[in-house]
């Protein structure tokens, strides 16, 4: 079901033992490099974040200079006061409430669209996917004006319903190819042992396809918690989130770059905790279910 | 497997025809019951703004002139396509979408090859190549702006410097050359993604097939080249297409980076600089009219890619 990326595959021998050998080795001195050079930039960042100030300004860069919590410290505030606690609460506020309103509606739009599908589901589920192309900047002025004249503008729960949105077709998709997973044999042989239909949802299904819920649900908060154009729009103080607060602390404070390092890793520390958890499924997440 | 739960509406049944029409209306409606919430969800959230885009893109609207407002025809279309400003940022939308995509795809595809075989601390070389796409994008862009391109003492001239002494070269990459530093900064992020996709086609190709083609005397050439390149090409379309129409939304890297300065201002952004700034509703609405039917050309594709994929498994 999820990609087994782990399981060791040995190529059965073509060549002669001794030059696919070389060949291995050199193959796999490249691969390191490559993810060598690919970490770099994150390894660079959190360095620069332990640094202080004027260590993290050199030139040629200082790699073994003392380590300080100081662009931590003023990230949160030290020096200017300015809390970027509102804003990732914010963040935390709309990723966590969206994601939970996506999996209260996509689950049950799967259900009905695998274990008891209505007629053209699949057109149904081709609607949804086509929403998500949508693009999102063509939306934006429309949005802006409605929450406008309702009194929503600077409200997290408008973030919450548009982060909504943008991840409902992605949590139908996942949780419908998750659903799909569910033999048919089983339901029936519940239903044939006399259980109802919350109860065979519950007992049954549910523990089956809670790693799947689960995975929806770390891609979906991530989704939530990168987002900044609709943030940066339609959020001004009350509302702001943690990528809104990223930009506008830059131009507010000049360049400090250790504080903008610390800044960098606090925000994106959610994320990759919550990508690391769903790392079997996020291909599937990524391509909305499409590949497993 | 679904089918089989289709409601059996044979000719055994003993009830008149009217009852069983009725019934089964009923069954319909009850099994689009748990779709219905979702359903009008999306649509009044996503639709209704397309719609009221689509009036407003033929209205003279601008919010510094309210007096002013009134029915336009199609001027906000002739001035989007003619305006010298929105033809540069269609243009540098479709270079950077289609460098992006392309670099990212094919360094995924090399990359994904590399860890598609069993050596030594693959699982550590795979979180290592996944990192990079679960940074924060404003914040990956701020470090790329800030802590790598930055001319006095960003790492990129630090390791010029490390190499060739204090005489280095030390170039300022962002005004030297703005867009490739946002493709570079974007390929980045974006090749872990594709190398994810092509990776787990990589590891669905028809193992007995390739050991009989190899016993059978074909090269490891001849084996990519016709075996499993041609399995391969709908993970590489699927991940061209998905990350096209990621990429060509892209607002997080050309605002941080440059601020769509220096020639850099893709369609996002100038929409985004029409409202925000210029306050010209019914510019911005045109332009992202413009932005819809581009993408729809993209989706089509996308969507007939995931369709075919998605038969493929209904099939299997």
């Amino acid at each position: 079901m999820t990609t087994t990326v782990e399981a060791p595959r040995v190529a059965p021998p073509s060549a002669p033992p001794a030059r696919r050998n070389r060949t291995g080795t050199l193959l796999t001195v490249v691969a390191w490099l490559v993810g060598i050079l690919f970490i770099i930039p994150v390894l660079w960042m959190v360095l620069t974040s332990f640094h202080s100030e004027t260590d993290a300004a050199t030139n040629p860069p200082s790699l073994f200079a003392p380590l300080t919590l100081d662009g931590y410290a003023n990230f949160f505030g030290a020096q200017t006061g300015a809390s970027p606690w509102p804003s990732l609460l914010n963040s935390l506020t709309a990723s966590v409430l969206s994601t939970a309103l996506v999996l209260l509606l996509a689950i049950p739009a799967a259900y009905a669209l695998s274990i008891r599908p209505v007629r053209k589901w699949t057109d149904v589920l081709f609607f949804f996917l086509s929403t998500k192309m949508l693009p999102v900047v063509a939306g934006l002025l429309p949005v802006y004006l409605i929450a406008q004249r309702i009194g929503m503008l600077d409200n997290i729960w408008l973030l919450i319903i548009l982060y909504t949105s943008m991840n409902l077709p992605i949590a139908v998709w996942m949780m419908r190819s998750f659903l799909a997973e569910v033999p048919v044999e089983v339901l029936e042989a519940a239903a044939i042992d006399g259980a109802g239909l919350m109860r065979t949802l519950r007992t049954v299904v549910a523990p089956m396809v809670l790693p799947g819920i689960a995975a929806t649900s770390l891609i979906c908060f991530i989704f939530s918690w990168n987002e900044l154009l609709f943030a940066r729009v339609l959020t001004a103080t009350v509302a702001q989130t943690a990528p809104v607060y990223l930009t506008g602390f830059v131009t507010s404070q000049g360049l400090f770059l250790a504080t903008v390092c610390a800044a960098a890793v606090v925000v994106s520390l959610p994320v990759l905790i919550a990508g690391f958890a769903a790392q079997d499924k996020l291909v599937q997440g990524l391509s909305m279910g499409a590949i497993k | 497997m679904t089918t089989e739960l289709q409601p059996q509406t044979g000719p055994t049944w003993d009830r008149s025809a009217e009852e069983k029409q009725a019934l089964r209306r009923a069954g319909d409606w009850a099994r689009r019951a748990p779709l219905l919430p979702a359903l009008i969800f999306l649509i009044i959230v996503t639709q209704v703004p397309f719609v009221i885009t689509l009036v407003i893109s033929f209205m003279n609207w601008n919010a510094y002139y309210p007096d002013e407002r009134g029915f336009a025809g199609v001027d906000n279309f002739r001035r989007v396509l003619t305006d010298v400003n929105t033809r540069d940022s269609i243009i540098t939308t479709i270079q950077l979408t289609v460098s992006v995509v392309l670099v990212s795809v094919v360094l995924g595809l090399l990359i994904a090859l590399l860890l598609d075989r069993a050596f030594r601390g693959r699982g550590v070389v795979r979180t290592m190549m996944i990192t990079p796409f679960l940074i924060v994008p404003v914040a990956a862009a701020l470090v790329w702006k800030h802590a790598l391109y930055n001319p006095e003492y960003g790492l990129l001239n630090g390791v010029l410097t490390w190499i060739f002494g204090a005489n280095a070269p030390q170039p300022d990459w962002i005004s030297m050359m703005p867009l490739t530093a946002i493709v570079v900064s974007l390929v980045w992020q974006w090749t872990p993604f594709m190398m994810l996709i092509i990776l787990a086609g990589l590891q669905s190709k028809p193992l007995d097939v390739i050991e009989a083609a190899r016993i059978d005397g074909a090269s490891t050439w001849q084996i990519f080249r016709f075996m499993t390149l041609p399995h391969l090409r709908q993970y590489l379309e699927l991940g061209a297409l998905l990350g096209s129409i990621y990429i060509v939304q892209n607002f997080d890297a050309v605002f941080t980076i440059t601020s769509g300065g220096l020639g850099t201002a893709n369609l996002p952004y100038t929409i985004y600089q029409t409202f925000y700034n210029a306050q010209d509703y019914g510019r911005a609405s045109a332009a992202g009219v413009v932005v819809v039917i581009g993408t729809i050309v993209i989706a089509t594709f996308a969507l007939r890619t995931v369709s075919s994929l998605f038969r493929e498994e209904g099939s299997r």
